[in-house]
């Protein structure tokens, strides 16, 4: 019976978290626009199947995956796990985190496929690109890029290197990288850096931040937890527009050997 | 198939990695089908629902053709939506307890409250001001890497100058104004727009609100902190 109460809780907060979202379409639409919904019979219905959507989606990953993730990214962190081989216990060898690291990039690159608000970027793109960019490409490219930020941010907490410097390092490599992609990605990139933020991925990842500077002597769980997320949004950027780069470079490769 | 690969990373690390037994099989298995269920239902729920309204809303502003209401409507749905998302009362507050453990706040529960909801207010404001900037950019036809470079540099200055308690918390903020339901809204309202507006591409200019969305919190909630 718990799981049906605790359904009912998730399906109210969902209701209550659309309900001033609805209070500003509908006044805009009603008062301003002054013309009824089009077809308000669909709209209501699909209004329902995304909350009863998003109800089921949260309460199966709080049932089911938020805490086992989160117990592997405090066992995989605990050191009884990691074979310590420092000198001293204070001394912090990062190739002891080697898993870590490889849990970060395959969390992160999974979460992130089934993140359901770049699912629904996915499908604009390629409703508007004509086809030129699959939703599918678009979000392993995405994914591809949260799986290596997350991994070099662990990495990152686990040899304590200053924060500021890989954040500026890529964004002079994103701004590099926008002078040379074709102008058609660029609002499309800077978009998945922000989507990746959201519902499956952040629990999980600061999870991972938590464990990691927890476990980890000499840093501060509220300091170093959060550059994970940072990470997570400045790299799928940087994936996105690579993505567009080689495209383009196969287009015109294909087209070449057609033309001969 | 979206969720496969999460199980297989937490299927193999559990078992051979960790060489531990999966706890709760039963219960992981219900919760598995309610996410796969949810997730088939909230996108036939997209487009149903969410995408044709930011189309239609878009489309019956280009007709109407009055600027100052668009901008008005893109300042609400940014601030509103905003305001009232619960993720960000849970890092506001949080954020609270933090500033009176260092000191920067007085440790009473009025004073904790007051910056809890100066800072919800300042995320909020933020992310109305980004939609907002975002549809004139739109409109205007700016090319969207002129606006988010100087902003990225914005960013990392700020970082630099604003005291490290508050660091954390700007860049939490600037995830939590990505929500599943504003994120595909927001994308529709700025495709549709783009391609109701002559002239406007809407791959070139129509996507870039969400960027616009997730940056100037950052920016915003870092000057909060240095002005408090």
């Amino acid at each position: 019976m718990g799981l049906i109460n605790d359904f009912f809780a998730i399906l109210l907060s969902t209701s209550r978290d659309i309900l001033p979202i609805a209070g500003i379409i509908i006044f805009f639409q009603l008062v301003i626009i002054r013309r009824p919904f089009k077809k308000a019979n669909d709209l209501l219905i699909g209004v329902i199947y995304i909350i009863l959507g998003m109800s089921f989606f949260l309460l199966g990953l709080e049932k089911a995956l938020f805490p086992l993730g989160s117990l592997m990214a405090e066992q995989l962190t605990s050191p009884q796990f990691i074979n310590h081989s420092g000198n001293s216990p204070t001394d912090v060898v990062w190739q002891d985190y080697l898993w870590v690291y490889i849990f970060a990039a395959c969390i992160g690159f999974a979460t992130t496929l089934a993140e359901p608000a770049l699912i629904a970027v996915g499908i604009k793109a390629e409703q508007n690109s004509g086809g030129s960019i699959k939703a599918l490409y678009l979000r392993l490219a995405v994914s591809v890029g949260v799986a290596f930020g997350i991994s070099l941010g662990a990495y990152r907490i686990v040899t304590g290197i200053d924060l500021h410097l890989f954040i500026i390092t890529g964004y002079v490599i994103v701004m590099i990288q926008t002078l040379i992609s074709p102008k058609l990605i660029i609002g499309l990139a800077y978009d998945s850096g922000g989507v990746t933020t959201s519902t499956v991925t952040v629990p999980l990842v600061t999870a991972l931040g938590i464990g990691l500077a927890t476990a980890i002597p000499g840093r501060n769980p509220l300091l170093d937890g959060f550059g994970l997320i940072a990470f997570a949004s400045l790299f799928p950027i940087m994936s996105v527009l690579g993505y567009a780069q080689i495209a383009e470079w196969i287009n015109r490769r294909v087209n070449q050997i057609n033309k001969r | 198939m979206d969720l496969m690969p999460i199980f297989v990373v937490i299927f193999i690390f559990q078992v051979f990695i960790l060489k531990q037994p999966v706890p709760n099989i039963g219960e992981i298995a219900i919760g598995t089908c309610f996410v796969v269920l949810g997730l088939t239902l909230f996108i036939q729920g997209l487009e149903k629902s969410l995408f044709p309204i930011g189309e239609n809303l878009a489309n019956a502003f280009a007709r109407k053709g009055s600027l100052p209401w668009l901008l008005v409507f893109a300042f609400s749905l940014g601030f509103g939506t905003t305001a009232a998302e619960p993720a960000l009362i849970a890092v506001a507050d949080e954020a609270a307890r933090i500033a009176s453990e260092g000191g920067l706040v007085a440790d009473t529960l009025e004073a904790q409250l007051a910056y809890a909801t100066g800072l919800r207010y300042t995320v909020a404001f933020a992310v109305g001001f980004a939609i907002l900037f975002g549809v004139l950019r739109i409109i205007r036809g700016w090319p969207v890497q002129y606006l988010i470079i100087p902003g990225y540099m914005g960013v990392v200055i700020m970082t630099a100058l604003a005291p490290d308690t508050i660091i954390g918390i700007a860049f939490d903020s600037g995830g939590v104004a990505t929500s599943t339901i504003n994120v595909p809204l927001i994308t529709a309202l700025g495709v549709g727009l783009a391609s109701a507006i002559k002239g406007r591409n809407p791959m070139t200019d129509g996507f870039g609100l969400i960027a616009f969305a997730a940056l100037t919190p950052i920016i915003f909630v870092m000057a909060y902190g240095m002005i408090i």
